[in-house]
């Protein structure tokens, strides 16, 4: 009841889960306040759709308690189940029927009336712009068209949570921007809407507070605006023409930009991390700044770019390590049990 | 799937950002639907499948058209004299092992089926627990239903004369598909407790291969060694083969009646309870 009266659509602490040898979440604190988008940002086998799948009460946890709306995720499982709804990374609705039966199926499941459950599902289908598609199985869906039929079976009832496990990957940009669009119209009429994704600019797009997961534990927690501070504003690409002036200019942009400046591979090339040391100056104002003292210096730049902070960026920067060695086996328990 | 994304989400609808707010304001929700309407919704699902895949019948079909005309003539003339006096004694019989056999399929489907995503949100839903495997098993009494209704019009084709009428027929039919269902709760239980279809086959054969030969369905047990006689003698599908020929002949065999019956309710309450403990943990 108290975190009810606090609030908070999720409440974990410690929570655990181990397959075998794996500890796939190893301690997880997450508070989540009603209303907002929450983003679970990290790598595979981070050990997020394991999170999800236990707040879900589709796994029991090792260990740690967590609350949904104020109802324990073990004992009062039902109540759970009754608030929140879930989108996974994969399809889940059944990809042998079509459109409507997927639709009708999990509205008389929620409780609907044939009839009720007919308009219902005809009602989502045109306002996700399925309907010509409403006929056709599922197997013959786009991936676009896949993610929307999913996402529509998850508010068939209105949830109050609602889970997106990876909602966008592999999608191309255009339905990418398009989930994005369904995912604030959702949060607009006032459900609280958990993300996970590994692409730090979705996270930023949508989500209000971020947690940063890694090996099975949270990392880093807080605003954008924090965790991007912690970060730094991103980063600068340059080529030179000529290679003999990149000691100089490196040089140049360390005390112009307080920034961490790394030689690359390409011996015309080198990359300027931005700090936030620089004050309140946006990333693109910094750069103007230090192309500027390149200029006066007599370096001729060929090739500049400004890059947002990638994820692989904000792993190295939290964790000094990047993304690609803290791989576990496998995201998913299946494999993880049978391996 | 990527280079359909790409080519097919082009010509895709917008999303109406208006149409799926109104959609979105909270109604009430519908008080959740009771045990026996979500095991007939999944049990619908169940149909659907069929209706989209119709090729899936071929095992209640084909199989068991083949299953008669097989051991009717391959064993007629030996066993009884000719295939016309066998059939009467081993239609009964054939109709119980056939549609016994083909029970084992329910584990596969649940196998194949618990891999993909839809199983996650069936089990996220706030919904009576086991009606998703109740269902697959209405869906599975519907293609016993019509396995027993081809076996025997092609009995009654090769001269099968059930002296018990249409209503002896029916209720021998009625006991088997019951039987059946309790019985499919095993391949329930293994399909979700074997990690591929492969396996799942695999023990089915081994279950079943036994159990369904070593009866009485196509000889008296009189004849064979006395340790098998008390195997075959105590099995269930002994009893339920028993139980149907007697229904189908016009007798009212009430003790094998109820010896099938009191084995499908030990098939449930043995099974039903495992199956469902493996369903919540998976």
């Amino acid at each position: 009841m108290s975190t009810q009266m606090s609030g908070l659509a999720i409440e974990t602490a410690g929570l655990v889960k181990t397959f075998g040898e794996t500890r796939a979440v190893d301690g997880v604190d997450l508070s989540v306040p009603a209303g907002t988008v929450y983003g679970v940002l990290g790598p595979n086998g981070a050990g997020k759709t394991t999170t999800v799948k236990m707040l879900a009460t589709l796994l029991r946890p090792d260990g740690g308690e967590a609350h949904v709306f104020g109802h324990d995720i073990v004992r009062e499982a039902d109540e759970v189940r009754g608030r929140v709804s879930l989108t996974g990374q994969y399809a889940s609705v059944d990809e042998d029927l079509t459109g409507t039966e997927n639709l009708v199926l999990l509205g008389r499941l929620l409780g609907h009336h044939k009839k009720a459950a007919r308009e219902r599902a005809a009602q989502l289908l045109e306002a996700f712009g399925l309907s010509d598609a409403a006929a056709k199985q599922v197997k013959h869906y786009s991936g676009g068209m896949r993610r929307r039929i999913d996402i529509a079976a998850s508010i068939l009832n209105t949830p109050d949570l609602l889970f997106l496990d990876e909602p966008t990957t592999g999608l191309d940009p255009r339905s990418r921007n398009q989930v994005w669009d369904i995912v604030r119209a959702v949060v607009a009429q006032g459900t609280t809407v958990l993300l996970t994704t590994q692409y730090l600019d979705e996270a930023d797009q949508l989500a209000s507070r971020i947690a940063v997961i890694d090996r099975g534990k949270v990392i880093a927690e807080g605003t954008k605006g924090e965790l991007k501070s912690s970060v730094g504003a991103g980063s600068v690409h340059l080529r030179l023409r000529d290679p003999d002036q990149r000691d100089l200019a490196a040089e140049l942009l360390r005390r112009a930009l307080d920034a961490q400046v790394q030689p690359e591979p390409d011996p015309v090339a080198l990359t300027a991390r931005l700090g936030t040391a620089a004050g309140e100056d946006s990333a693109a104002e910094q750069s103007a700044r230090a192309l500027g003292e390149l200029a006066r210096a007599g370096i001729t730049v060929d090739n500049f770019s400004l890059g947002q902070p990638s994820l692989d960026e904000v792993f190295l920067a939290l964790t000094g390590h990047d993304t690609h060695d803290t791989a576990q086996p496998s995201e998913d328990p299946k494999d993880e049990v049978a391996a | 799937m990527s280079t359909a994304t790409t080519t097919e989400s082009k010509e895709l609808a917008p999303v109406s950002a208006e149409s799926l707010a109104a959609l979105l304001v909270s109604e009430q929700r519908p008080p959740r639907p009771s045990a026996w309407s979500a095991s007939m919704t999944f049990g619908w699902r169940a149909v659907l499948k069929i209706k989209h895949v119709p090729e899936q019948l071929f095992d209640v079909t084909a199989f068991p058209i083949m299953m008669v005309l097989m051991y009717t003539y391959l064993f007629g003339g030996a066993l009884a004299g000719s295939p016309e006096e066998y059939i009467q004694f081993l239609l009964p019989g054939i109709l119980v092992m056939s549609v016994v056999m083909i029970t084992m399929y329910t584990g596969v489907s649940v196998n194949t089926d618990i891999e993909k995503g839809v199983f996650d949100r069936f089990r996220s839903l706030p919904i009576w627990r086991p009606s998703t495997m109740v269902g697959y098993l209405l869906g599975d009494a519907l293609r016993y239903t019509i396995a027993s209704v081809v076996m025997l019009t092609v009995g009654i084709i090769l001269g099968y004369r059930p002296d018990g009428g249409v209503a002896g027929v029916l209720a021998g039919i009625a006991l088997l598909v019951a039987f059946s269902f309790a019985f499919s709760w095993i391949w329930t239980m293994f399909g979700l407790m074997l990690r591929t279809e492969k396996s799942v086959m695999g023990v089915s054969m081994m279950v079943i291969f036994p159990l369904t030969f070593l009866s009485n369905v196509f000889v008296d047990p009189k004849t064979m060694p006395g340790w098998l006689q008390a195997f075959v003698n105590n099995s269930p599908i002994t009893h339920l083969a028993s139980a149907v020929r007697g229904l189908m002949g016009g007798d009212w065999p009430a003790d094998e009646v109820a010896w099938s019956l009191g084995w499908a309710a030990l098939f449930v309450l043995v099974f039903g309870p495992v199956t469902m403990r493996l369903y919540n943990r998976k």
